[in-house]
Parts: structure tokens; sequence; C-alpha cells
């Protein structure tokens, strides 16, 4: 069998993942990662629900239940932007000690040049970190194919492993072949050797040892990776490393001379580097995020081998890589004929015409105006836009869930009046935990929940708190009289305002939950229906 | 051959769907197709782009390099101005002449409109109003399409039917009329420059 589908990076990593015998994807919401989940959500095997595929509320439960499937013997993927792997740091390390029984792949979607994330951090880190095998897709094809070697290689070695796309990748599209059967699912299998699974420091010990002992066969698959070619050019002239999809600039720049090495699996493939580096005068590493193998070299080759890259200011230090950026690597100068146009301005996004946020938005500008000294913590999600013209009401956006506990840590030091906006499926997602500090402490602070019901920035998910708001703080330690619903609407922006103000006068804890519908989740409902009504 | 497309717009325009369209021509044809569209925040009411390169060799980088763009289709007229620098030096620009003002800092409509003209060759329609009169007005960006369809030579106005019939299919005989209508409108319009 063999079907020929166009599709993005992510689609082909979830085709991929189904073909190769998953159970389950487990994962949260974050670009550019969605769409893997949104594609096993929507395939046959996840509306039969023979794949399960529901969202999680963060990277950690998703992580962690994905290990549980893989201790009952079955195969399971976890999704996730790369941010979320800091979130899903503990299990995710700790996972390389306990092994894998089912196989496991955890798919970090890194966005360099931050499209949509507040840092441009490299997940192969995470994998070097970690100990395991990582790989780094280079094309929509080799992301497909990549899988089923992935999750056949977890179960071989009883490791996790990661994998790392791009935004350039994830979110763009070509054809993809995918050929041969899909793999059935493993039968139900659970772990005999329970304590390999309890890290007790006695059989911690033990599983490191186990861990550190399957360096080699971790280090001689990647020698030996498919995935990673040589192609020798001249004698003498300059080696390349080109990494996952930096691939594809180098081939489409195509440099007389040169040397390549194709690194999409590692840990870094030292003899084949050394063959690179015998071979050819100095080497340039072309790789998109941060300079993760240039770092790496030095230790292999010694100091004294000349290597350019993002280090050497060869290549820019920050950003994604282009086509542009890679031929100037190469000396080749760029072809534009004309120069930029004079009448264009920035076109910031913003938040769409009737969306709730904007009027939480309206009130907490006014109410700024009246406390100037006060601050207003945020979170991630569409609702950071309110830190732009012509609201400028928000103060922080750190990390997801940040927003509570950094307005109790500045209310402890005194600062006063506090208010966090935070949005519902942030607040799921790791913001409860610190409403629960706050409770305890009965903070000095005003929290909102500004909660559209969908988790909104990555196209209208859903949230996995939706209507149990009111009954999670309550059960946090909320006070009944300090927790209200409010709906927000123009006609409603000054009765809100004033109970803003009324609980800013209130020396404790209170959560204002400003409750009203996403503006594209209802659109999408409302045509839904209207076609069945057809 | 090979052919170069960058897509602009505000996000909402539809620019993906005419991306879509032709991705599906391609795959039927046995073009080669790499297609990078950006998700998420820039999204949200924001300036969108999405390159679109046909070839049929392989084709290795999925975004084209400044200077490189053979055609740039623009669903705005300051959005096409946006990319201008990155055409070659006969590349075409095919655009919706409406302004899209959505920021205070918009800049004067008609010096934005007074640049696009000056350029040599430039295909700038209000293909809103035209969508109004022909009454089909969910499928400007059809109509973009057609007016871009002469200037995309790897792929036949028919295979471009055909993948409008298929992208369409599941909202019904009535949408995809409509759709197929407003391309033969733009193209129409187009060979009669």
């Amino acid at each position: 069998m063999s079907e020929k589908r166009l599709l993005l990076g992510d689609e082909a990593v979830a085709l991929g993942a189904l073909y190769a015998g998953i159970s389950g994807v487990y994962a949260y919401p974050g670009t550019p990662s969605t769409e893997i989940t949104e594609f096993i959500q929507l395939s046959p095997q996840g509306r039969s629900g023979e794949v399960r595929s529901r969202w999680c509320t963060n990277e950690k439960t998703a992580m962690e239940t994905a290990l549980g499937m893989s201790f009952a013997g079955k195969r399971a993927l976890v999704c996730m932007k790369h941010v979320g792997m800091n979130v899903c740091a503990d299990p995710f390390v700790n996972s390389a000690s306990t092994g894998v029984r089912g196989g496991v792949v955890v798919l970090a979607a890194d966005d360099p040049s931050m499209h949509s994330s507040q840092n441009e951090q490299d997940s192969r880190f995470y994998g070097k970190f970690a100990l395991i095998p990582f790989f780094e897709p280079s094309n929509q094809q080799e992301a497909f194919d990549m899988m089923a070697a992935a999750f056949d290689l977890s179960e071989e070695l009883e490791l996790p492993v990661l994998m790392r796309t791009v935004t350039r990748l994830a979110h763009s599209r070509a054809a993809v072949v995918a050929s041969g059967q899909m793999r059935a699912q493993n039968k139900l299998d659970p772990e005999t050797e329970t304590a390999n699974w309890n890290l007790l420091p006695i059989n911690a010990r033990r599983r490191y040892q186990v861990l550190i002992s399957k360096q080699g066969e971790i280090a001689a698959r990647a020698e030996a990776s498919p995935f990673n070619a040589l192609e020798l050019g001249p004698k003498g002239g300059l080696g390349v490393i080109a990494c996952g999809n930096a691939y594809n600039y180098v081939k489409e720049a195509a440099p007389q001379g040169i040397s390549l090495l194709k690194i999409s699996q590692y840990p870094i493939p030292a003899a084949l580097v050394h063959k690179l580096a015998d071979h050819c005068s100095s080497i340039l590493v072309v790789e998109d995020g941060q300079p993760f193998v240039e770092e790496q070299i030095p230790a292999l080759l010694g100091a004294g081998y000349k290597v350019e890259g993002r280090l050497t200011g060869r290549l820019p230090r920050t950003g994604e890589l282009s086509p542009d950026n890679v031929a100037a690597a190469f000396g080749l100068e760029a072809k534009t004929s004309f120069a930029p146009a004079e009448h264009i301005a920035p076109r910031p996004p913003q938040f769409c015409q009737g969306c709730g946020h904007r009027d939480v938005f309206t009130v907490l500008k006014q109410i700024y105006s009246e406390y100037p000294q006060g601050r207003i913590f945020g979170d991630v999600g569409c609702y950071t836009l309110g830190a732009l013209p012509p609201f400028k009401a928000l103060d922080s956006c750190l990390d997801m869930g940040s927003a509570i506990t950094l307005a109790k840590g500045a209310a402890d030091a005194g600062l006063y009046p506090v208010l966090t906006v935070i949005g519902d499926s942030t607040f799921t997602h790791s913001g409860m935990t610190g409403l629960l500090d706050a409770a305890n402490e009965n903070s000095d602070i005003t929290v909102i929940i500004s909660d559209n019901l969908a988790t909104g920035m990555t196209g209208g998910q859903e949230s996995a708190g939706t209507h149990k708001y009111e009954a999670i703080c309550l059960g946090l330690g909320v006070e009944r009289e300090h927790l209200h619903v409010v709906v927000p609407l123009p006609k409603n922006i000054e009765a809100i305002a004033e109970l803003i103000r009324k609980e800013i006068a209130y020396h404790g804890l209170s959560v204002i939950i400003a409750q009203r519908e996403c503006m594209q989740t209802l659109a999408r409902k409302q045509r839904a229906k209207k076609a069945t009504e057809k | 051959m090979k052919l170069d497309i960058k897509l602009s717009g505000v996000g909402g325009q539809g620019i993906l769907s005419i991306a879509t369209v032709i991705g599906q021509a391609a795959l039927t044809d046995g073009i080669n197709l790499k297609q990078a569209e950006v998700h998420g925040m820039s999204q949200r009411g924001g300036d969108v782009q999405s390159d679109l390169r046909l070839s049929t060799e392989p084709i290795y980088s999925d975004l084209i390099a400044k200077g490189g763009v053979d055609l740039l289709i623009s669903m705005e007229p300051m959005e096409a101005l946006r990319y201008r620098n990155w055409l070659t030096p006969d590349g075409v620009i095919v655009t919706s002449s409406k302004p899209f003002v959505n920021i205070p800092n918009y800049p004067d409509e008609s010096a934005v409109l007074a640049e696009l003209a000056a350029i040599p060759g430039v295909i700038s329609v209000d293909i809103e109003q035209m969508a109004r009169d022909a009454e089909v007005p969910r499928s400007a960006n059809m109509i973009l399409l057609g007016l871009a369809a002469p200037h995309i030579p790897i792929l036949s106005a028919d295979s471009l039917r055909e993948a409008i019939a298929s992208i369409f299919a599941r909202k019904g005989e009535a949408i995809i009329e409509a759709n197929l209508r407003a391309f033969n409108l733009g193209l129409q319009y187009s060979t009669s420059l």
C-alpha cells in the first residue's frame, strides 16, 4: 500500500506515528506543534478512539501519561512546543532512568526566530542532558520515515527517544509518500520488572548505571544511521556540517567544492565528523537554533582545528536560518534587485473584533490610569496582546502559569495594588498551584481569569477546566465573597471596573472570572450549525 | 521549470486557501512543491505571508531567497509593497487594490496605491468590488488566483479548476460553482489586459 499526500511537517510526524502503531498521543497545544495531535484526532483511528488523543492539561501530565501507557506495553507519542520541554523536564529526564517498555517518542517543536514563542531554546540540549538518542528530520518525508525508526529504536534500547523539529519544517507542506503497512498496536503487556520504575535511590543508582552502559550502543546507532550522510567533495576544501532542516539551505545555496555531513540522528556521529575533518581544511557548522553541535566539535577535533558557525559570527548568533543568511555564510551575494518600498507600516497581531479579552483590557486600562503605582502581571495566550497599544495594561509574560505567582511575590514584597490576568487554559496548565499558594496566605492580589472557554491562541482547542473554574477556585481556598463571575461585554465595563476597585480595596485574595466564549470557536460552531440545518 | 510564489495579506483574508488550491493542483500534476506558512500569534489580524515553491526538479529550501520571488500574490496593497524587494527583476505582482486598514498608522492610501501603480507590470484590481458585482462576495481570493493564473505557467488553468472543485467539494455544489466562477472571472480579466 502506498499513498502520496500533501502534508505539513507536523502532519507527516502524525501520520508516521500512526503507521508506527501508536496507541496514544499525549500533548498540550503549542505553536508550532499543535497540528500533530489535531491530525491524529481527526484520523479514523483518533475518531474511533482506537488511538487515544484528547488534549492533556499540560506537558508534564502528557509525558507521564505516555510513560504509563509505555509501562503497560504500548507505544505512545508525546508532543509539545520547545518550552513545553521545560514543563515536563522532570519526568522526561527520569524516564531515561526508568527506561520504557512500549516505545515512547517525545516530539519537541522548536521555534527559532520566536514567531510565536518567548524564547528560541534548542531542544537538542535536552536529548544530550537525558543521555538518550535523538532525531532531527530534514524534511517532511524524513519526518514520516523517522517515526517508525524512532519507535523501533526506543523499544530496542528500552529508552525514550526525542525528536526535534523547527517551525519551518513543522509548518511547511510537501508531498509525502506513506508506504508499507500500518503496524498493529502492541498488545497489553505490563512491566514485570517494576523495580526499574521505582526510582528509590537504591534502584536509581542501578538504573543510572544501566543508562550509562547504553551510551556506546546509542552512539554506534547514530554513527550507522541511514539519516546521517557524508558526501565528500574535493580534498582540502571546506567541510560543512548541516543539521536537520539546515541541510536544505546548504543544498539550495549549492556552493562548489564543499564536503557535506548531514546530521539527523544524534549523539553527534564522532567518526563521521573525524572523517570530514581529515578530508577538509576547516569546518562550517550550519544548524538552526543554538550552536549545539558547533560547541561540541572542538572537544572532538582539538582546539587547533578551525570551526566556524553561529559562535564565530559567520552565521547570525540569533534567529532562524534562511536561504539568505546561509548563502551569505558561503560568501554568496544576495540577488536583491529592488529597494524596500516606501509606504509600508508594521501590522502587528491584535485581538479579534468582539473578543472578550478586549473588554477585559478596556477595563484594566482604566484601572491602570487610576492606580499608576499598581502593576498587572500577565501570562501566555492571546491576552498577552494586552501589553501592546492601545491597551498597554500588562507588565509581564514569563512562562505558562506565572501570572499568579509573580503577583504573589510582588505583593509579598509590599507592592500594591497587584492584579494578574491569566487565561483559562493557562490557569489549569500551571496557574492553579500558584493560586493555592496565594490562598494559603490570603495574598493581597486580585486575580482575573479571562475565560474564553477555549485554548484560543493555538486555534481554539478544548480547555481542560471549562465550567469548573468556580469549583476549582473554591476548592483551592478562595473565599466565596471574593470570588466573582462576570461577562466581559462593552455594556458591563463600568460594573466590572467597580468590582475590581472594590476588590483592590480588600486586602486579601480575590478572583474574578471574566467568562465569554472565544469569537473564533463561537463562529466555527455557528458555521457548523448552519451547515447541518441546510 | 520552476516558479517561486509569495502570498501575502492580513490574517483571515484567505491567502492559505489560495495556497491550498495551488498545492492540490501541483500534487495532481506531479509537480514538486514546498509551502511554508506561519501559524499562531501572527494570524490574529497581523500581516501574514507564505512561500510557495513549484518545480519540476527537487526543491530543498522551504523558504524563497530574497530577490527570488517570481510571482507575488497579495490580498492587500500595502502587504504587496512589503515584499516588493523580494521580487526577481521581471517578477510579477498580482494584488487586491483595496486597502485593509486595521492599524492607526496605515500610510496614506493614495500614496500606497501610487507607489504600487508605478511598478512595471503590476496587476492591481479591486477584487472585492468585482466579487460583489458578480454576486460571489466570499470568493474574492479565487478571483485573485484567476488573475494570477496566466503567470503560473507550470500549472494549467484546468488543473487549477479541478483543484478548486476538489478543495471545495465538501462544501457543496453551490460553493464550488461560486469559486469556479470567481476564478474564471479573474482569468478572463487578466488575459484581456
